[in-house]
């Protein structure tokens, strides 16, 4: 697209970009450590999450403000009007996925004996495929690209598949041993963070198709969460 | 739709929201303006639909205005102008030989940039269309008249006092409100409004705004502006002009959030090269 006429328009738009190009940046690595506390018990790293939240916090507010300085000032319209209008849901996404990052930090401190073994795996493999698809939805955004945005909001089902077969996990270990109950408690919380990022990656994707169509994705999205239905004796 | 000849502009959406809710009043078609060898319009057809406002927009000198004066024959003014095609006004061709130009006026009527108020007093300036076409039978009626067009132009609480006053003591947004009294005085169905606000303040154009809000549920009313805010606040129908060439028009809320051409796009986006 060719610059405006008032370079400081573009100014103003390339400066939303980047901040949200760095708040991406930042919730990939919180996301990343925060799954690493988890899995490895590691409460330093956890402690370090929950402090790092406090940046994206702050870069949603400065986006926010920019955004609403921006339409005071310029009255965006068409194309321009979507990219500011993105730039704050999408901010918002982030802030979040932020959040559930360090909520699932938090829930370290909470448990006390090395997790078994498959559960790890799951996790571990839950972990992976949430930090995957918010690295590819930021990439999609950056890119400009409908098709790999497409392809995160597709492949969130995936994600959800893993996180049923990690609750109805817990669930049997719950009720072999109901001393851990407590613990088991907080790793389903924290797989269903996992779950909970990957509906805001596909928020994203979705901003990412009206910013560049100007509509919204019409079919419905295919989704595997089943726990809502779950009951023990299903098992 | 009055004829079936292509319209070669692009129309947003494909189907317009406002085309299907109205009628259309006006109907150009094959349209040519030229100024001397100069082609100022070129093969334009368009519908413009009854009961809604629809805005004209584009760069200074895109022929948006000159459209607009061919919609009452103000073109004839102007010697070397000529112009092919034709401009119907509900299915009959205001370029017949047999229309009568002070009568078309009467049911086409105009607000200019600049506020032209009559060197006359308030009443005088609404009552002289009304009586000039012979539409009141006594002074009671023509007094009537002047209200009620006082009162539709939402101008009638500020002056029933000093109707003898002259229009010209008014402030700029109030001949505005006066202009466009006196237009509708005369029981037109279209209001040609070549930017109306352009002259006034901000307070001035959001008054003038709300009257053309108002009057939109009983005339067709063309509105020229600079101002794209103001065409997507007051419009439902949106049509870009460019070099002389309209290039796309549809619903406002569609032409302001997602044109299809790339020229409108990059002109209401502020990126015009």
């Amino acid at each position: 697209m060719s610059d405006h006429i008032a370079k400081a328009y573009d100014n103003d738009i390339s400066a939303l970009k980047t901040q949200l190009a760095e708040m991406g940046g930042i919730a990939e690595e919180q996301l990343a450590n925060a799954i690493q506390s988890l899995i490895r018990r590691d409460t330093a790293l956890a402690d370090q999450v929950i402090r790092g939240d406090e940046l994206l916090d702050n870069l949603e507010r400065r986006i926010e403000e920019k955004a609403i300085l921006t339409i005071a000032k310029r009255q965006p319209m068409a194309h321009d009007l979507r990219e500011i209008i993105v730039a704050i849901r999408v901010s918002s996404d982030i802030e979040r996925i932020g959040d559930l990052a360090k909520n699932t930090a938090k829930r370290t401190h909470a448990i006390s004996e090395a997790l078994p073994r498959n559960l790890s795996s799951g996790l571990t493999r839950m972990g992976k495929m949430a930090q995957t698809q918010l690295n590819q939805v930021l990439n999609a955004y950056a890119k400009r690209d409908d098709e790999m945005g497409l392809a995160v909001w597709r492949a969130d089902e995936d994600l959800d598949a893993l996180y049923n077969s990690i609750f109805r996990e817990l669930l049997t270990y719950m009720m072999e041993d109901p001393r851990k109950i407590g613990e088991c408690t907080h790793l389903l919380f924290g797989a269903k963070n996992l779950e909970r990022i990957g509906d805001h990656t596909t928020n994203i994707a979705e901003n990412i198709h009206y910013l560049i169509h100007g509509k919204t994705i019409t079919e419905a999205r295919p989704k595997k969460d089943m726990t809502a239905m779950m009951r023990p004796s299903d098992e | 739709m009055y004829m079936d000849k292509q319209i070669t502009a692009l129309i947003t959406p494909s189907a317009p929201r406002i085309m299907a809710e109205r009628q259309p009043r006006i109907a150009a078609r094959d349209v040519n303006i030229y100024y001397g060898e100069k082609r100022a319009i070129n093969n334009l057809s368009i519908d413009i639909p009854d009961k809604a406002v629809s805005a004209f927009i584009g760069p200074s000198g895109c022929g948006k205005s000159t459209f607009l004066r061919a919609v009452n024959r103000m073109n004839d003014t102007i010697p070397s102008c000529h112009m092919t095609g034709e401009v119907r006004l509900d299915g009959k061709n205001i370029y017949d030989r047999d229309v009568d130009v002070v009568e078309l006026r009467s049911h086409v009527g105009m607000v200019f940039q600049k506020p032209n108020p009559f060197p006359k007093s308030i009443y005088e300036n609404v009552a002289y269309g009304p009586r000039i076409h012979g539409l009141a039978k006594d002074k009671a009626a023509l007094d009537e008249i002047v209200e009620n067009a006082l009162k539709k132009a939402g101008l009638f609480e500020e002056v029933k006092d000093r109707m003898t006053h002259s229009g010209t003591s008014l402030s700029g947004g109030q001949q505005q409100r006066l202009c466009i009294a006196r237009a509708i005085a005369v029981n037109p169905e279209v209001i040609l409004m070549d930017e109306p606000c352009s002259a006034l303040d901000p307070i001035a154009t959001a008054r003038i705004e709300e009257l053309i809000d108002e009057l939109r549920q009983n005339y067709c009313i063309i509105i020229v502006t600079h101002s794209m805010q103001q065409a997507a606040r007051v419009s439902q129908l949106t049509a870009f002009f460019h070099l002389g060439t309209l290039v796309e028009y549809g619903d406002t809320d569609e032409m302001f959030t997602s044109p299809q051409d790339k020229r409108t796009q990059d002109y209401i986006t502020g990126r015009f090269g």
